[in-house]
């Protein structure tokens, strides 16, 4: 198997905002061979991207912007890996990494949590059997806690300041114990939590109180895959499943001040914070009422016919990738 | 037809050994030492061993290592580059089937021409990255090889091309000349680097090559770009401005069909000969006597089949030989006259030099409208499937293909459909793709798909995952236990309890769970507590999909309800558990043994009729085998005797207490 890690320019951003006409087509700028299939990435920095493998493996690449190279800069081998008693150890993939610069924390199939730290030979600390059954994806909550998602449909908080291998608090689902693949935290109101499930179903959690969901939305037809907040304007989610649809959900209400894309680069938080707090103080995403507040779903891909496997989105773009062998970039997401 | 014989790099039958056995879509070839001791035995007895493979590493004290070679048929889903034309024309498959059948007529029709143009662009693409594959590589074979493709692919869409115009669109005669130039402008190009130099020299018309630029001109029907280069030539050489004049004329008044339909054939074929009359005086009277370079075009433009034959090096083909001529003597042929034609221009142009290549008799099946030759000439040249696969999906589309039954039940379409899929099957991530094909094979599809996505290896949950999907999706429940077993095998194995559970409960399999729950009952006996408390202190309804299951959950919360000290609810739950059978009897003993402790409490928890109960559980329990070995032990008989005094002397104190008047 030929698997490769690639960097691709999709057209100019600086001007985006402009008119948002189309620039091209993204083009290849470099690419590096990988072990394994990959199965969860995410910039760690500027420079560098961490990756996770199906062999167990962790991997930090740097990408040399001026002569546009990448090269592996450090490995952690066995991350992951199962204790078979009658042949060595195997490895056991590596299902979700999420980065803090410089902490790293990545959890696999084999009910490990892993910490590193990107300059840092050896884990920081490993807690082993995490979890008895697999661990799909994980997320930081705050700088100290993590949230983990299982195949038993728990969703878990951690707290990495302690020392003892237990979670601090554990969620489920009420009914069938459906596998969650996916979470992820709002990015400004920080105990509003969404997960996706095996059903396709999208959970929307409050970790203050209770232990079940607020609410639970009937998406996808199938496994959902990824589920992301979007960073800047986080009344809008986006959610890609195995039934080859991406929906973009929309609970923002029809204010006139709607905050701008023209932003480039990272978060003006001090902007939008101001805004958050001149809403409504319930977040929409936890409100019962079906229909006081209105939210508007979309489905973004006009012919689907095969999974699509992941999805990104900062600022007006949105980027996702199918089983097709294809990746998608939308330059205009808002217009 | 013979299939060439496969040589298979690296086994050598002379030194070794060798055996086969057929896979999906591979052969395995082994080296075995069977037979070794005889000495060289005959290929016959080799393959007579065929079906009883053993990897020879196996056997003590073999000499050497031995090697197993995959050997595949189908080479190209391999190729890098190719795999953009699988992923895109699957698309634009899957798009064909799904579009409305009914749209009748001129849209379908236009429906249906837009499906094969797209087709079409996909292979443009993918040639033009195999060409820029080709010129970037160093290494030599690569290039060679991304060259071979770059020119199996530019044929490919030249027979698709035609069978576009000829079958798809069924063009009629008019149009038919007018898609058939096109189609030999597009196709041929050796001419092009010549046509470009001669273009961007300082003085065309000194240029050595400008009359061959001009007879490309005229042979492709390119008027405009003829007169405008011949324009230069009278420009810079006055003296045959007269001749220029009345040739420029001739080419402008030429009539050619139009795709409008403002004139009728008839029409046409009148002007045509008027015209043709004209130039036929004009050539007899010697005005172009003095440049024989005019003269032969004037001779070309009356469809001069040999002034025409002299340009064969400008030409490079038969099919632009049949194009050009029928340009110049029969504008307005029908689409059923063009057999003759193509037959007579292809051995005029051949000229019995050199035998026609396969390429050629497959454009010439064409010509003749014979579909089936068209498709069976392609299938035995082309290495892989998906050419054939694809245009005959398309053709049945146009509802162009009887559909007279092959011998072993289906027809063309779907034999060739399921070839392509199968084919797929063998690739790592490609099979996806597969999966869609066999969808829409209504005979066989369902069975052979059935069949290989068993096969497929799962190294990953989330590969798992969806095939499970796809099996959940159409109702391939037996696939569907089948893949989740062997996941939960792997699981156990790897002592992943949580997981294993989360597989047998998406497969619904009770006895799945029941091994697990057993696996969990045997931790619990060796070790004194439970492993994963998360897991089972949160089985929701899924506890149900077992007894084990269920047993295991609800004995987990007697020992909580200890834990709590809610001694009550404890007593109950744990006679519950035995006497509505939950627990299985091998565990009777254990629970029995969990009472102790609430039977030594202070207080009084078993009621009188618990206490019965409690007895007769364990007399069932001692009682059912009086001579087993356990029963000898002397711990078990220990155990035994004290539940009993204990039992006895609860018995009595409630007794003592039930019958104690209440109030005190």
């Amino acid at each position: 198997q030929d698997n490769r890690i690639s960097i691709w320019s999709a057209g100019d951003l600086g001007n985006a905002g402009l008119n948002g006409e189309y620039h091209g087509e993204p083009h290849l700028l470099c690419d590096i061979q990988h072990n394994g299939d990959v199965m969860d990435m995410q910039f760690l920095d500027q420079e560098r991207i961490v990756v996770a493998s199906s062999t167990g493996t962790v991997t930090i690449f740097r990408h040399h912007q001026n002569n546009q190279t990448l090269s592996a800069n450090h490995r952690w081998e066995r991350a992951h890996y199962h204790v078979d008693q009658d042949t060595s150890c195997g490895g056991a993939a590596c299902t979700g990494v999420v980065c803090n610069n410089p902490e790293i924390v990545t959890v696999g199939e084999d009910g490990r949590i892993n910490l590193f730290r990107a300059d840092q030979k050896d884990a920081v600390r490993t807690i082993d059997n995490a979890d008895s059954s697999t661990l799909h994806a994980v997320t930081f909550l705050r700088t100290t806690e993590i949230l983990t998602v299982n195949s038993i449909g728990q969703l878990k908080i951690w707290d990495l300041r302690q020392q003892r291998n237990e979670p601090s608090q554990i969620f489920s689902l009420a009914g069938d114990r459906v596998p969650l693949h996916c979470v992820d935290r709002h990015p400004n109101q920080q105990h509003i939590v969404a997960t996706g499930g095996q059903d396709g179903m999208l959970s929307i959690w409050d970790i203050r109180q209770g232990t079940m969901p607020v609410s639970l939305l009937n998406a996808h037809e199938a496994e959902m895959w990824e589920v992301h907040f979007h960073p800047s304007d986080p009344d809008h989610l986006f959610t890609c499943s195995e039934d080859g649809s991406l929906w973009h959900w929309d609970t923002s209400t029809n204010v006139s001040e709607k905050p701008s894309f023209l932003h480039q680069g990272g978060r003006s938080t001090a902007y939008l914070s101001h805004t958050a707090i001149n809403q409504s103080v319930v977040s929409a995403w936890l409100s019962n009422d079906p229909t006081k507040d209105r939210m508007e779903i979309t489905n973004l891909i006009p012919n689907q016919t095969l999974s699509v496997n992941s999805l990104d989105v900062l600022g007006p773009c949105l980027v996702y990738g199918t089983d097709a062998e294809a990746i998608y970039v939308n330059r205009q997401l808002f217009a | 037809d013979t299939v060439p014989p496969q040589v298979v790099p690296g086994a050598d039958s002379s030194s070794r050994q060798l055996c086969f056995a057929w896979g999906p879509a591979e052969v395995l070839v082994c080296e075995t030492l069977f037979g070794r001791a005889g000495g060289s035995r005959s290929r016959a007895d080799a393959a007579a061993r065929v079906l009883t493979v053993s990897v020879a590493g196996t056997e003590v004290g073999a000499p050497s290592s031995s090697r197993v070679f995959v050997v595949r048929r189908d080479q190209d889903i391999y190729i890098q580059t190719l795999r953009k034309l699988f992923n895109e024309s699957h698309g634009i498959f899957m798009g064909l089937q799904r579009s409305e059948e009914e749209l009748a007529g001129k849209s379908r029709k236009a429906q249906l021409v837009q499906v094969s143009k797209n087709y079409r662009s996909v292979i443009r693409a993918c040639m033009e990255d195999m060409h820029q594959a080709a010129v970037s590589t160093r290494d030599a074979a690569l290039q060679a090889q991304y060259s071979t493709q770059v020119s199996i692919l530019s044929a490919m869409e030249l027979i698709w091309n035609l069978c576009e115009i000829l079958f798809i669109e069924a063009a009629t005669a008019g149009p038919l000349l007018l898609r058939l130039l096109d189609w030999v402008r597009l196709h041929v190009c050796d001419v092009d680097s010549m046509v470009r130099e001669v273009l961007s020299s300082e003085s065309p018309s000194k240029h050595k090559l400008f009359w061959n630029v001009v007879d490309v001109f005229v042979l492709q029907g390119r008027m405009d770009e003829a007169r405008h280069l011949l324009s230069k030539e009278a420009s810079a050489n006055p003296t045959s401005m007269n001749m220029y004049k009345i040739l420029d004329d001739l080419m402008k008044k030429m009539p050619v069909p139009s795709l409008s339909n403002t004139q009728t054939l008839t029409e046409l074929e009148l002007k045509w000969q008027h015209w043709h009359e004209e130039c036929q005086r004009y050539l007899q009277d010697g005005t172009f006597a003095s440049n024989p370079h005019m003269e032969s075009i004037c001779k070309i433009l009356l469809g001069d089949e040999d002034a025409i034959l002299e340009k064969k090096e400008l030409m490079t083909t038969w099919y632009h030989f049949l194009v050009t001529r029928l340009l110049y003597s029969h504008p307005t042929v029908k689409p059923m006259e063009l057999r003759f034609y193509a037959q007579s221009s292809m051995d005029l142009f051949l000229g019995g030099e050199s035998s026609p290549e396969p390429l050629d008799l497959i454009l010439m099946a064409a010509f003749e409208f014979e579909m089936h030759q068209v498709i069976k000439e392609c299938s035995i040249v082309l290495s892989n499937w998906w050419f054939v696969a694809h245009l005959t999906d398309l053709l049945d589309h146009c509802k162009l293909l009887q559909s007279h039954n092959l011998y072993f039940g289906s027809n063309m379409r779907e034999f060739l459909l399921l070839e392509y899929a199968s084919g797929l099957f063998s690739h790592h991530s490609l099979w996806q793709l597969g999966v869609d094909y066999f969808d829409h094979c209504p005979e066989f599809g369902r069975v052979y798909l059935e069949l290989h996505i068993e096969r497929i290896p799962l190294s990953t949950e989330h590969k798992a995952l969806k095939v499970l999907r796809i099996c959940e999706q159409r109702q391939m429940q037996e696939q569907v236990r089948s893949i989740c077993k062997i996941m939960a095998m792997k699981a156990l194995r790897n002592n992943r309890l949580g997981s294993a559970l989360s597989w047998s409960i998406r497969a619904k399999d009770a006895a799945f769970a029941t091994l697990i729950s057993d696996r969990f009952l045997k931790d619990y006996c060796e070790r004194g507590y439970f492993s994963d408390l998360d897991l089972i202190d949160n089985l929701g309804p899924s506890m149900l999909l077992s007894d084990r299951l269920t047993f295991l959950g609800k004995y987990r919360e007697f020992h909580r309800l200890y834990g709590e000290k809610r001694f009550p609810e404890a007593a109950r739950l744990l006679l519950t558990l035995m006497t509505a059978h939950i627990a299985p009897c091998s565990f009777w003993m254990t629970l029995l043994t969990d009472a102790l402790p609430l039977l030594e409490q202070k207080e009084v928890i078993f009621s009188a009729e618990q206490t019965y109960e409690l007895m007769r559980c364990l007399e069932d329990l001692t009682a059912g085998n009086p001579d087993k070995q356990k029963f000898q032990d002397d711990i078990e008989t220990t155990k035994v005797e004290m539940l009993r005094l204990a039992l006895a002397r609860n018995l009595a104190r409630v007794i003592v207490k039930e019958g104690t008047v209440e109030g005190s």
